[in-house]
């Protein structure tokens, strides 16, 4: 071996990344060259004083966070990613309106409830087919379902809570018609779906996230609504309680 | 609406498997972009980027993977620079004396005596100024702990190429650091 080849090789042999033959060779060229035995000390020398030293640099928390973030198990995230995907990201924020849609729980599980219920919401965004009754007025919106359903759905005016009443929709879930009533809260629509509960009423309101959008199911007055939407949880949480207080007021 | 239901999969997989190994990005972003915002810019794009390219990861070591993606971002980042500043020529695939080929002069021998004590700031700034497909290599080696073969996959050239520019960057570094010390 010759100098020259010893020059490169010894790294290889300080990372451990050289095969027995190659080391020996090594190795018996060092035994008689002093000058290269000399490199492979003070290479051997640097090595260790690099491993000693703190050469990484730390990610800032705020990096951490900020990644962490941006993946999709986050709900507000996850879905305007995948409305990006679909194509309709512009019409969902044009849309931007929350609906929240009253069910039939009736034999359904309530799990194939939910999955229905978040898909009318996706389907409301993306065939601009939100509202058939466009109104702000609870008065114009809650007549407008009369003869359509059979059930009277609440429809409550939560202006003043920060909840813009936008309109309602017949929609159908697991094959039967539901009231689709429409919010918006700021850019964000809120499907509240109602129908007549027969099967799974809720002793409690339940929270959960489905395909990253919140959904809010509770029980009232025979009737089960389910809220859907991409606001966050606490949002969603705090829509279910004042569209509860409205109605109890009214009742 | 499966797909999304296991694009949350997806991502609870991506997160456990990739987030562990952000600090390394990070300190390669660092170290080739020299600069703190840039570096958590390039490490935030990269996870992006990683996550979009997720499905096509075959296994095997995440790390290696990252950091290729972390380079290429670089990369990116070294062309944008360079459209805004025509004196601006630091790029990964810079001609520098490896042109001298694998088994180049060998270097003159180490006859001074060294300590081998410096701080790990002043370490950081000796790596930081060698060229940059020296550094590049160097702190994949040194401070991402890859082997040749990984090194050699995130680079994009033959482990050969490695071996030589591992070999040149540590004699510059060397030169640096007795300098460093002869200063001080």
């Amino acid at each position: 071996m010759t100098c020259a080849e010893s020059e490169v090789l010894l790294h290889a042999l300080i990372d451990g990344e050289l095969d027995a033959g190659h080391a020996r060779q090594i190795e018996a060229h060092v035994a008689k060259c002093e000058r290269c035995a000399a490199q492979l000390t003070s290479y051997r020398d640097m090595r260790q004083a690099l491993r000693g030293a703190n050469l990484r640099y730390a990610a800032p928390a705020s990096l951490r966070r900020n990644i962490d973030r941006s993946f999709p198990s986050q709900a507000l995230t996850n879905r305007r990613t995948f409305l990006k995907g679909l194509g309709v990201g512009g019409l969902a924020s044009a849309a931007a309106a929350a609906g929240v849609a009253l069910v039939s729980l009736n034999q359904e599980s309530d799990e194939t409830l939910v999955t229905e219920a978040v898909s009318a919401h996706l389907r409301s965004l993306q065939a601009e087919h939100l509202v058939d009754v466009l109104s702000t007025d609870r008065h114009t919106v809650k007549p407008w379902f009369n003869g359509r359903l059979d059930v009277a759905p609440p429809v409550m005016d939560l202006t003043a809570q920060g909840f813009t009443l936008i309109g309602g929709r017949l929609d159908y879930i697991n094959g039967k018609a539901v009231a689709a009533i429409v919010y918006r809260r700021r850019g964000h629509v809120i499907n509240l779906f109602v129908a007549q509960s027969m099967g799974s009423a809720l002793q409690t309101p339940r929270l959960e996230t489905v395909q990253g959008f919140n959904v809010r199911r509770w029980t009232s007055q025979g009737l089960n609504l389910l809220a859907v939407s991409d606001i966050n949880s606490d949002e969603l949480e705090e829509f279910g309680r004042k569209f509860e207080a409205a109605a109890g007021s009214i009742r | 609406m499966q797909f999304e239901i296991s694009d949350r999969g997806k991502s609870e997989r991506f997160r456990a498997a990739a987030l562990p190994y952000l600090d390394d990005v990070y300190t390669l972003a660092r170290y080739l972009l020299k600069n703190a915002a840039d570096a958590e810019d390039a490490a935030q794009e990269c996870y992006l980027r990683a996550f979009r390219h997720f499905a096509t990861f075959r296994g095997g070591a995440i790390k290696p993977w990252l950091l290729a993606i972390l380079r290429n971002v670089c990369r990116d980042e070294f062309a944008r620079r360079a459209r805004f500043s025509a004196a601006q020529t630091d790029t990964l695939n810079e001609a520098e004396p490896e042109n001298e080929g694998l088994w180049g002069e060998a270097s003159q021998s180490p006859e001074t005596e060294t300590l081998w004590r410096l701080d790990g700031e002043t370490i950081q700034r000796l790596i930081s100024e060698l060229p940059t497909a020296f550094r590049e290599t160097l702190v994949l080696r040194e401070v991402n702990d890859l082997s040749y073969r990984e090194i050699a996959d995130a680079t994009g050239v033959p482990v050969g190429t490695v071996m030589s520019r591992l070999a040149r960057a540590r004699e510059m570094l060397r030169t640096a650091w007795q300098a460093e010390e002869a200063s001080a």
